[in-house]
């Protein structure tokens, strides 16, 4: 196992190229263990890329990505697998599979991964249902038949099915109403201080990055334009920060009035 | 996580000794499955009470803290005392979550149980409404095709020319190939018998009236079917998941005329003309065998197809050419609207468009059969 100060990620000049456009160029980057990193920036910024790469997903066309002190770009694709099994995603959109219930849905990495018995999966599929707080009565419902908040509670709940150390939340609060995007936040911040994973997100969402977020992360033009707390990056004297947190909305959620 | 006893890797054990209970090894998700195997066989001892031993257990996660939690309800149940001791901080933090999570029955929730006539007249009343469903789309489809035919300006031709497009002139190798392929074993097939009487030169009534009448048009249908149909069904039921539908709704324009309409006159056109090459092909292809087997030169083949060959048996075979189309169109529309929620519905669907359309055509055309030898044609 890693040392517990070696960072669990640790990227050195990643460039990623489609074509000639150049979508991240030179990105040097490291997430702390047990740290909840936020990554933001604007739409077609490369935060996507960045975290196809974070999750291995993607290859870089040159630098270095060493996920949990594995260096994935030396990685083959039965060693890639035995990874990504300690990883947990939340996909924007859930990714739930329409075909099963959302108790299969979150059983089904522990069916492929373990020898579990039947019942002792269902058993654990119901635990970290109760985990995200999702009653039982929703197991048995298919992801057509759940609200928005739900959805997003279930894949949460099949993304730490198999406990895993890192744990991707891509847009978690998109598309939920405000208390159920508060009531996500705090179960974020609940997970984080029971199971202990490291949680990297990307986010837009203002208010979230100042009540989950340890450390954020501005990416622009394929490039970390700023990296600090929440109260570091407001304060920025570059640009590029400023204007992406001194809006109308990133004021209003620092809760200084308008100007 | 939990003490340091070293971190080789090792599965979860516990072990009965009296009242003591010793724990070790890793207690987590990839480990767990000996002792989840052992659980249910083991013999605990009959004291009232029992302490448990945690402190040689070196890792511990949720699934190991709820098999923990779970062995200890079931002790309790049968009123033993159990005492926890040796967990270590963490651990005991996650073992009191895991047993606090309220929600967790004692038996996983199981779908609940329809009897068997119940389930029947359920599914009885299903099909039903299916098949009202059905006629109910046939109707609308017959309805804005009629308000269509009266207001002509308002036919959406560039849709039109781009199913047809797909649908006749993409379709032109496959339909080709099969049909020069059903021609040759016609030909042999029929040659093989044919020469047995010395009748050779009746491979040319054969083939010409097999295809012209019955194999060209329902090959080409077949096809159709296979390679349209089902693509109308995909399309149009992706565009149900992904709301697209819904949006054309919302924006005053009516699905049926946008998707159905052009893809039923697209396919009315191309089927036709389809099963028309598919007649020229097809016959080539007997022809070729003929040569090749019987010796029936092309120019006798020719001269001997046009006494053969009535033009009613090639009105008869292209009259049925509109029909299965609008089969095919209407199955593939109806199912890909039928799409609901989820990719494996617009799968299911899919499959469904291409079986039903295919059964209806060889149904349609049996029906052809009976009503053409009452008439005499």
């Amino acid at each position: 196992m890693a040392s517990s100060d070696e960072p669990v990620i640790q990227i050195r000049g990643l460039s990623t190229r489609y074509g000639k456009h150049e979508v991240l160029s030179n990105v040097d980057l490291d997430v702390r263990r047990g740290e909840i990193l936020a990554v933001v920036g604007g739409s077609g910024s490369g935060k996507t890329t960045l975290l196809r790469h974070l999750i291995v997903l993607a290859r870089a066309s040159a630098g270095s990505v060493r996920v949990l002190g594995q260096d994935a770009s030396t990685l083959g694709e039965q060693a890639l697998l035995a990874l990504r099994r300690r990883i947990g995603v939340l996909f924007q959109n859930g990714a739930l599979f329409g075909g099963m219930t959302v108790l299969e849905n979150v059983g089904a990495p522990l069916r492929e991964h373990t020898k579990l018995s039947d019942r002792l999966i269902d058993e654990l599929a119901l635990v970290k249902l109760a985990l995200v707080s999702l009653d039982a009565d929703a197991a048995l419902l298919y992801p057509s038949q759940l609200s928005g908040g739900m959805r997003k509670r279930a894949a949460l709940a099949r993304a730490i099915a198999l406990d895993p150390e890192l744990l991707f939340l891509d847009e978690p609060t998109s598309g939920l109403d405000p208390p159920g995007a508060d009531a996500l936040d705090d179960l974020v911040l609940s997970l984080k201080a029971a199971l202990g994973p490291t949680i990297i997100m990307v986010t837009h969402d203002i208010d979230s990055l100042w009540r989950v977020s340890d450390r954020v992360i501005l990416i622009g033009q394929g490039r970390v334009l700023g990296q600090g707390s929440m109260a570091e990056l407001a304060r920025s004297e570059i640009l590029e920060v400023q204007s992406f947190f001194q809006g109308p909305r990133g004021r209003a959620a620092q809760g200084r009035p308008l100007t | 996580m939990g003490t340091n006893t070293g971190s080789h890797q090792t599965a979860a054990v516990l072990s009965v000794e009296g009242s003591a209970v010793r724990c070790a090894g890793n207690w987590t998700v990839a480990d767990l499955h000996p002792l989840d195997q052992q659980l249910p066989r083991m013999r605990w001892s009959d004291q009232a009470t029992l302490t448990f031993d945690m402190q040689a257990v070196q890792r511990m996660d949720t699934s190991g803290a709820w098999l923990l939690a779970r062995t200890l309800r079931d002790l309790e149940a049968r009123g033993t005392q159990v005492t926890l001791h040796g967990l270590p901080l963490a651990a005991q933090a996650l073992f009191d979550l895991v047993r606090e999570a309220d929600g967790v029955p004692q038996q996983p929730p199981r779908a609940k149980h329809t009897p068997f006539l119940v389930a029947l007249g359920q599914g009885s009343l299903l099909a039903l409404a299916r098949w009202g469903d059905m006629v109910a789309f046939i109707g609308e489809t017959a309805e804005a095709a009629m308000r269509l035919l009266l207001h002509p300006s308002r036919i959406r031709w560039a849709a039109v020319l781009r199913e047809l497009a797909q649908a006749g002139h993409k379709a032109l190798p496959i339909v080709g190939l099969l049909s020069f392929l059903l021609g040759i074993v016609i030909g042999y097939q029929g040659g093989v018998q044919l020469r047995n009487y010395g009748a050779n030169i009746f491979v040319v009534d054969l083939i010409g009236l097999s295809m012209l009448r019955e194999l060209a048009p329902l090959i080409t249908a077949i096809i159709v079917a296979g390679r349209t149909g089902s693509a109308y069904t995909a399309e149009i039921g992706t565009m149900q998941v992904t709301e697209e539908i819904d949006a054309l709704r919302s924006m005053g324009i009516a699905p049926m005329d946008l998707l159905v309409l052009p893809k039923l006159i697209a396919l009315l056109i191309a089927l036709p003309l389809l099963c028309v090459y598919a007649d020229i092909v097809g016959v080539f292809g007997g022809m070729v065998m003929a040569k090749f087997q019987l010796q029936v030169e092309f120019g006798t083949f020719i001269e001997r197809f046009s006494d053969a060959v009535s033009l009613d048996s090639y009105m008869v075979g292209i009259g049925k050419a509109p029909v299965f189309a609008a089969i095919v169109a209407t199955v593939g529309c109806y199912q890909g609207f039928q799409v609901s929620g989820s990719a494996e519905s617009v799968g299911r669907r899919t499959t469904m468009s291409v079986v039903q359309s295919i059964m209806a055509v060889i149904i349609v055309d049996a029906a052809f059969s009976v009503a053409f030898s009452y008439l005499g044609i």
